[in-house]
């Protein structure tokens, strides 16, 4: 027996490669929503993997420093440093802000580290790390920084000397490495105007000028004008040592709070990027109705047009389930064409967005599966037409 | 009246006595066949005239088994199809098996070849994609088309086209064939070259072909004429008129 589906494809090819191509982009457009939020936790499993940490102390009652802002003495990490099972500590800041570069500025968050210590770059993909202690950076390639170009942060030039990739925030903004005390400066510190406003003010308070005590003054300008305070120290334990029982000790004698792995990745994916996934799954759920809508119309208006001949098909004795089978699997081959299509187009377009975007082999199988189901589905209200035809239509005018 | 030779023949053609069907029931109801009685032989070309809305569709339709008569008798190839309801249970086997149609369009599948168009219907009744396209192949020689047996439809003429669709009517060997107006369409020559072709065709393969017409252009080919007014027929000798 031919195949009338295949035969039919055959015959209006354009028509039906056509349609299958704009479901294709709709299904094109599915599976990229599905990658950007693979992106958005992948990114996140990465910043967390890169940082090489295996603890995030952060202040008390705070969720920093991804979810939200944490601020603690930058010499906190010397205490953690004597618990047992700690082997490294390292103060780390995170800052988002816009770094100038040319003449234009580029949203980024600004990373201050201790070169050698945890919360660097895990890998340059091209330039060199820190040797310099001041006004050098390592740039992620999505800043679209190029190495020995300067850029400026607050009130300093750096230059860019090392290139490394995969490293944004959570917010998708591309991260800047620089010394610790560079980021520092530049998270706390206010510009000038603002430091001589507070010393003039300072100098008109007479509780904190006062003349029998000359040194005061001084001491008072002296700890306005510096910063100890650091985001989160970001802390390796000894291999064999449990992460979570170190985290039990601080939380117990250091009166700060501190996340093992799993609990920031929980607090990054379930709880940070929770309400950017449930948008993304709504809008999967309404293109999958629209994917499924546009099937069904272009199904049924491709069967109604074709009423006369099923017709003539009924009356010379074709079974009805020949008939629901010529659509159903005209369907399919419109569900094949349209993923094929929104695969290669989804694939091709992917490395272009701005934030990362994962298509996952899981999720195309998964799609796949459900655009077969859909276009099933969206047949139905086609064949319902189509076993409807009265052979009797064939006859007579 | 009939010789008892050809009531014999008759018999293994297609037979109707006292055929009725009405629409509705009560006061709305409409007769639009009242004891309707016709018999084509096997071989036989006959025609089917009569004014829109006397009954023409709705006899055609009942002796297609598209729609089920009220009552009557109806026996095709010598066995009765029909008799106080249908008497084979699967009636899209019968009409795949044993009825052909010609239409007043061709209707062909658009999306199939020629050839396919023609061995649609013997693959339909299970024979092999093989056995079918060469049973097409000879229909289609025998109607002068087999040269265009690879062409789709839309490439054909008009006439070629109506040659296919009796190709196909004839493709699963009916006993009867069932004619809707296939000339109406045509000009005099082609309409005579199309009825050329059905007695041919009657003659060939021994099918009863039950011709629809209004059309004036061919009302003298046919012996025998049954001419229908308001649900009832009536049978009367035709011209017979040669067709050269």
């Amino acid at each position: 027996m031919i195949s009338l589906a295949g035969r039919d494809i055959l015959h209006s090819w354009g028509k039906f490669v056509l349609t299958g191509m704009g479901l294709g982009l709709l299904i094109g457009v599915t599976l990229t929503m599905a990658g950007v939020y693979r992106g958005m936790v992948d990114d996140a499993k990465v910043l967390l993997t890169n940082s090489g940490a295996d603890l995030w102390v952060v202040q008390k009652d705070t969720q920093g420093p991804y979810a939200e802002s944490s601020s603690i003495k930058d010499d906190v990490y010397r205490q953690i440093l004597g618990l047992v099972g700690v082997v490294r500590a390292a103060n780390v800041t995170y800052l988002t802000m816009q770094v100038r570069h040319g003449d234009k500025d580029e949203r980024t968050m600004v990373v201050g580290f201790e070169p050698g210590q945890p919360g660097e770059p895990g890998y340059l993909v091209a330039g060199r790390r820190l040797v310099r202690s001041h006004y050098e950076a390592i740039a992620d390639v999505k800043t679209g920084f190029r190495l020995g170009e300067r850029i400026r942060i607050r009130r300093h030039d750096y230059e860019v000397v090392g290139l490394t990739s995969r490293m944004v925030s959570s917010g998708g903004d591309p991260m800047v490495f620089i010394p610790l005390k560079d980021a520092q400066e530049a998270q706390f510190l206010k510009d000038n105007d603002a430091i001589i406003g507070d010393r003039a003010r300072t100098a008109a308070n007479p509780a904190l000028n006062r003349p029998g005590v000359p040194g005061l003054l001084d001491a008072i300008n002296a700890s306005q004008s510096s910063n100890r305070n650091v985001n989160a120290v970001l802390v390796m334990v000894a291999v064999g040592t449990a992460p979570d029982a170190v985290a039990r000790e601080i939380r117990r004698w250091k009166h700060l709070e501190a996340y093992t792995r799993a609990q920031m990745e929980d607090i990054l994916i379930a709880k940070l990027i929770a309400t950017a996934a449930r948008q993304i799954g709504m809008f999967l759920a309404i293109l999958v109705i629209v994917s499924a809508a546009i099937v069904a119309f272009i199904i049924y208006t491709m069967t109604l047009g074709k009423i006369r001949e099923i017709a003539v098909l009924k009356l010379i004795g074709t079974h009805n389930r020949t008939i629901s089978a010529m659509i159903l699997q005209q369907a399919v081959g419109l569900g094949l064409i349209g993923f094929a299509v929104g695969k290669i187009a989804a694939t091709l377009w992917a490395p272009a967005f701005p934030k990362f975007v994962l298509l996952e082999p899981a999720d195309a199988i998964s799609g796949f599966v459900i655009v077969m189901v859909v276009c099933a589905l969206a047949s139905t209200l086609a064949i319902h037409a189509a076993l409807k035809v009265d052979p009797a239509e064939a006859i007579g005018g | 009246m009939m010789e008892p030779a050809m009531e014999s023949a008759l018999d293994k053609g297609i037979h109707i006595e006292g055929l009725s069907k009405r629409y509705g029931a009560g006061d709305t109801a409409v007769d639009a066949l009242k004891d309707v009685n016709m018999s084509v032989a096997p071989g036989e070309v006959i025609g089917l005239v009569g004014p829109s809305g006397s009954g023409k569709t709705t006899l055609l339709k009942c002796l297609g088994a598209v729609i089920e008569p009220t009552r009557g008798r109806m026996t095709l190839g010598g066995e009765v199809i029909y008799e106080q309801g249908w008497k084979i249970p699967d009636l899209r086997a019968l009409r795949r098996d044993r009825i052909g149609f010609v239409f007043q369009a061709p209707y062909l599948i658009p999306f199939l070849d020629v050839t396919d168009n023609v061995a649609l219907l013997p693959m339909l009744a299970g024979r092999s994609n093989s056995e079918s396209r060469a049973r097409a192949l000879e229909l289609l020689q025998t109607l002068d088309v087999a040269h265009r047996a690879r062409a789709q439809t839309s490439e054909l003429s008009g006439g070629e086209q109506q040659r296919v669709s009796i190709a196909r009517a004839l493709a699963n060997r009916p006993p009867v064939i069932l004619a809707d107006e296939p000339t109406a369409p045509l000009d005099s020559e082609r309409a005579l070259a199309v009825m050329r072709i059905l007695n041919q065709m009657a003659r060939q393969y021994q099918t009863a072909i039950i011709v629809v017409t209004h059309d004036e252009k061919i009302i003298p080919t046919f012996k025998r004429i049954y001419h229908i007014r308001d649900g009832r027929t009536v049978e009367e000798a035709g011209e017979g008129r040669e067709i050269s």
